[in-house]
Parts: structure tokens; sequence; C-alpha cells
């Protein structure tokens, strides 16, 4: 990852998730991910995968970064911070967001959970903590700022908040070292949750819908903390993520455990949760999405809340948008058992512009340079055949157009196909 | 975790059951639960000749890709057709079923590590 900030200099030290021991005792292999050593296996990512698609999974993500955003003008400044239009998320609703540069890139994408009027849980990638907690942190001070000078007429974003005009109230705390993230992600996730002693919440989770969220609390011979549990997830599959403090977290995980146990939850490690969410089509920071990328690019344009009311941090820079021609994230599909991976190039078919090779690639893409550039692959766990998410000329990107990517020195074969790659049938 | 005493080990981690003139190759255990599942195994074809050092094959897991060096000039005499069907006999038998090639050797391989000087490699 490129975009740890050389300014915080404890991500040089290894960091470990308060469930580290788990792993250990589980026998896991460890790998390096933003600076933390995090399970990328248990037994076998394959089996793992599997799981996850067929019963259930047991995630430890509590390298993610969760950041509280609080205050009578939490929601307004959200519109501000961010892309999309967050006053308009209900309490207890979920939604997928991007952190925006000026220029209109991403920063960072993200899921922000409203828990109250003036409460919204901001989850961010690891490797982007302190990028988006500064970022925040910034944008609270200039929206502040603007609030406290009244110059709101200005079209700066604050006229339509519902702001006095004299004190703009929102605070933005790092809460990640506190917070431990664990994920159960399957078709048995349910059952799983409704089994686990001591998890309540505060209504059922039977009917609570995709993208929403529930107050719980989770109580053993310690006594209650309080969860906070989403059916969210970075798998394609039903699931939820429980939010809970870190020094609770291991008693979190020991409940889920045992009561998955009769329905086949396994320890799942980030190998699968890779190959997962590429198969559902989903981005990953660092890979997908970069500060060189507009979301426009990656398929996200709809995240970004062009009609909202006012000024945002990235508004101008989305207006401008990508330059002519930038290329654009589709999804790759092959026969065989060779993946592309992150970082192959990609090629317009040989006969293209052929007169009798009609369905070739548009012959304004030469075949004899780049067109495009593989940024996730792996041979797909459940479709059996190579996957790969990619960023390809705009003349590449209609699907069904045949490419060649090469393969360490060999092109191959692939198209482009319709996203995700898998969807999970719906009950 | 204890090698086969009866091999010889590269520091590229790779085994060579070395009978004569010939030589079966394989992934040592530690290479095979580095790379993680194996998916796809591409091997040299029977005849070919291969150059000691050079890439003459691919180990794939899901994750990551691993290669195949020669350990030695010399010729493929049989690929393991069995591995290229079946990559996961890689993890599951990485000293047995999952071999990959068999060699006539045009030379000894040099810079061979025994069991007891590749379990301390590993162990670093």
């Amino acid at each position: 990852m490129t975009q740890l900030s050389a300014s915080h200099n404890e991500l040089t030290q290894p960091r470990f998730s308060p469930l580290h021991r788990i792993h250990e005792d589980a026998g896991a292999t460890f790998t390096d991910f933003a600076g933390w050593q995090m399970p990328v296996r248990y037994t076998s990512d394959l089996a793992e995968h599997h799981a996850v698609r067929n019963a259930a999974g047991i995630f430890d993500i509590s390298h993610m970064a969760e950041i509280i955003v609080e205050g009578p003008d939490a929601a307004s400044f959200l519109d501000y911070a961010l892309a999309g239009k967050l006053s308009a998320v209900k309490i207890g609703q979920a939604k997928y967001s991007l952190l925006l540069s000026e220029r209109g890139t991403v920063i960072d994408d993200l899921v922000v959970y409203r828990r109250s009027e003036e409460k919204f849980f901001v989850v961010a990638n690891a490797g982007n903590r302190y990028a988006a907690v500064d970022a925040l942190q910034e944008r609270a001070a200039e929206f502040s700022g603007v609030g406290v000078s009244g110059s709101g007429v200005s079209g700066s974003g604050v006229s339509g908040s519902g702001v006095s005009g004299i004190t703009v109230t929102v605070t933005v705390t790092d809460q990640s070292d506190e917070t431990a993230l664990i994920a159960v992600q399957g078709p048995r996730a349910l059952e799983i949750l409704e089994a686990t002693a001591g998890l309540a919440s505060a209504s059922p989770l039977e009917p609570l819908k995709y993208y929403w969220s529930v107050e719980g609390d989770f109580t053993d011979a310690d006594g209650s903390a309080p969860v906070l549990i989403g059916r969210t997830g970075y798998t394609g599959e039903d699931g939820f993520e429980l939010y809970i403090d870190a020094d609770r977290a291991e008693s979190l995980w020991r409940a889920l455990s045992s009561a998955g146990a009769e329905f086949g939850l396994v320890a799942a490690g980030l190998a699968c949760r890779d190959t997962l969410r590429l198969e559902a089509g989903m981005p990953l920071y660092g890979h997908e999405l970069s500060l060189d990328i507009f979301p426009a690019q990656a398929g996200l344009g709809r995240v970004v809340a062009l009609s909202k009311e006012g000024d945002f941090v990235g508004r101008e820079g989305t207006e401008i948008g990508p330059a002519e021609g930038s290329w654009v994230l589709v999804g790759l599909s092959a026969e065989g058992k060779r993946a592309a991976r992150a970082g192959y190039e990609i090629f317009a078919e040989q006969e293209a512009g052929s007169p009798d090779a009609p369905a070739g690639a548009p012959t304004s893409v030469p075949a004899d340079i780049p067109a495009g550039i593989v940024t996730s692959g792996a041979l797909s766990p459940t479709l059996g055949h190579p996957i790969a998410l990619a960023y390809v000329d705009p003349a590449l990107a209609e699907v069904g157009t045949e490419v060649s990517v090469d393969i360490r020195g060999k092109r191959m074969n692939f198209h482009v196909s319709t996203l995700p790659f898998y969807k999970r049938e719906k009950k | 975790m204890a090698v086969p005493a009866n091999l010889k080990y590269t520091t590229e981690h790779e085994w060579l059951l070395i009978e004569g003139d010939f030589a079966t190759v394989g992934i040592t255990q530690y290479a095979a639960d580095q790379l993680g599942d194996v998916v796809f195994v591409e091997l040299p074809e029977t005849d070919s000749a291969i150059e000691g050092g050079v890439v003459v094959g691919e180990i794939e897991s899901t994750k990551s890709v691993g290669e195949l060096i020669a350990p030695a000039n010399g010729t493929v005499i049989e690929s393991n057709q069995a591995v290229v069907d079946s990559p996961e006999l890689v993890n599951s038998d990485p000293f047995g079923e999952g071999w990959l090639v068999k060699v006539r050797l045009d030379s000894a391989p040099e810079n061979l590590l025994d069991a007891a000087a590749y379990d301390a490699l590993t162990a670093e």
C-alpha cells in the first residue's frame, strides 16, 4: 500500500489486532496489511472461500479505521466533507461513500452508519486511516470557519444546513484503536448471530435489510458492552459486521465461533476475503481506487451526489471530471486456469483493424501498446475460471470485447464481462 | 518442521530426489504453505531441455505465482500430469504425489542443501 502517511511513524512498527492471540492459537498464517499483522489464512484459503459461499466465515477486520463524526451539524458537515448526501441517510441506515480530493479523485472509500440524528460512524480502510482522519478534521475546521464567519450565502454549503450562523458544531474522533471489527459472512450468518450466547440486538436481526444496522449489546462474565451490528460486508454474501470495544473482542469472537460451529462457520482470512470481494465485483482501495482515479472511471459516478445542495469537497473536480479517453473499470473473464494479476498489461486484440475480423476491438486502439491494466485478478474459486478487474481504454469497455492480457510474457485471451462476476441467489 | 532426510534442497525451496543421473523435483512444504492453495501448475514438456537457474514452470495459488526453477542443466523426461490435473496435490503431498518433474541431469547440481541445512534455512 502506498498511501501510508510518513508522518505517522508508528506505522513502521507492526500492529496487532486485539484478536491476534486467537489467530495465533488457531495456527493462522499472517500477512502485513497496511502495517497490520493480519491472518491471511487459517488452513486453506479455498476452503475458507467456499465456506463463506456455502455456510459462513468469521473474519477479523479490526485493522479497519472507525471514526466518529458527531454534533448538531454532523449531517450537513458530512454532506460537505464526503461525496454522498449523508444527511438523507436514516438513523440505522448505512451508506457506501467516498472521500474525494479537491480534484475529485478518491482519497478513500468508506461505509458510513448513521447511529442517531447527530452521530455518524465512518469506517475507513486501514491504510487510509490517517488520510481519512486528517481530511475529516481539516474539513471540519474549514466547515466551522465558514459557518462562524457567516459566509453561507457564498454557496459554501452552510446556507442550507440549518446553522444559526454563529457556531457550527461537529467533532471528528478517531476510535480505531479502541474498536474491534468482526465480520460474519455467509448464508448461515443470520442463524449464527441469533444463536450466539450473550448477543442481543435492539430489534430482531432477521428483518434487518442490507446496509442497515441495529444497536446491540454483548454480555459475558465481564458484563455488558455495546455492539453495532451492521448487515454489511465485503463478500457478496448475506452477513453482518459487528463493532465492539477492542477489549471485548476476544470474548465475542469465541461466542460467535462457538455458536457457529454447528452451522459450518470457519475462521476466514484476508486471502479469501480478497477473492470473495473480487467475485462480487467490489473495489479495493489501492487496486481499483486511488488518488489518480475519478469515481466515474470506477463505475462509482452515482456515489457522488452532484444533485445535493451546496458545495462539497471534490464537487468542482467531479464536474470537470477525468480527461477525455481516460481508462475505465471493467470486469474481465477468460477460459482456462491462468489468472491475470494486478499490474499485467492489456492489449487490444491483434486482429483489430483486419477487415475480416469484425469481432475485434475498434481500429482506433493499436494492438501493440498497452490499452489497459489489470488491478485485481484471480482464478475464481466459485466460478472455476480466471476473473479480473481492470482499467481499459473506453473503446474496449463494451461487454463482450475481446482483449489479450500479457501474463508473464504470454498473451492470453480475455473478454469484458458484466459485473459482478458472482451474485448470490436471493431467497 | 523436519523435511525428508533423503532429499536435497535448493535455496529456492525446491527439493530433489537424486538417483544417479536422474532427479525428481518438487517444491517443499514450506514453499507450498507460503503460496497457499495451488490452483494452477504449468510444467515443461517431456524431452525439453532445461537450463540450471532458469524458470521452467509456474505454480500459481489464488494469491501469488511461484516459479519452478531448473536445478541444473538437463532434459525433462516426465512432467507430473496428476499435478497439472489436480494442483492441490502440491499442498497435500508436496514431497510425494505433488512432485513436479523428473529430469535427466547433464551434471550434478551445485549448492544443494541437505535436510538439516534446509530446516535451518526455513527456521530463520
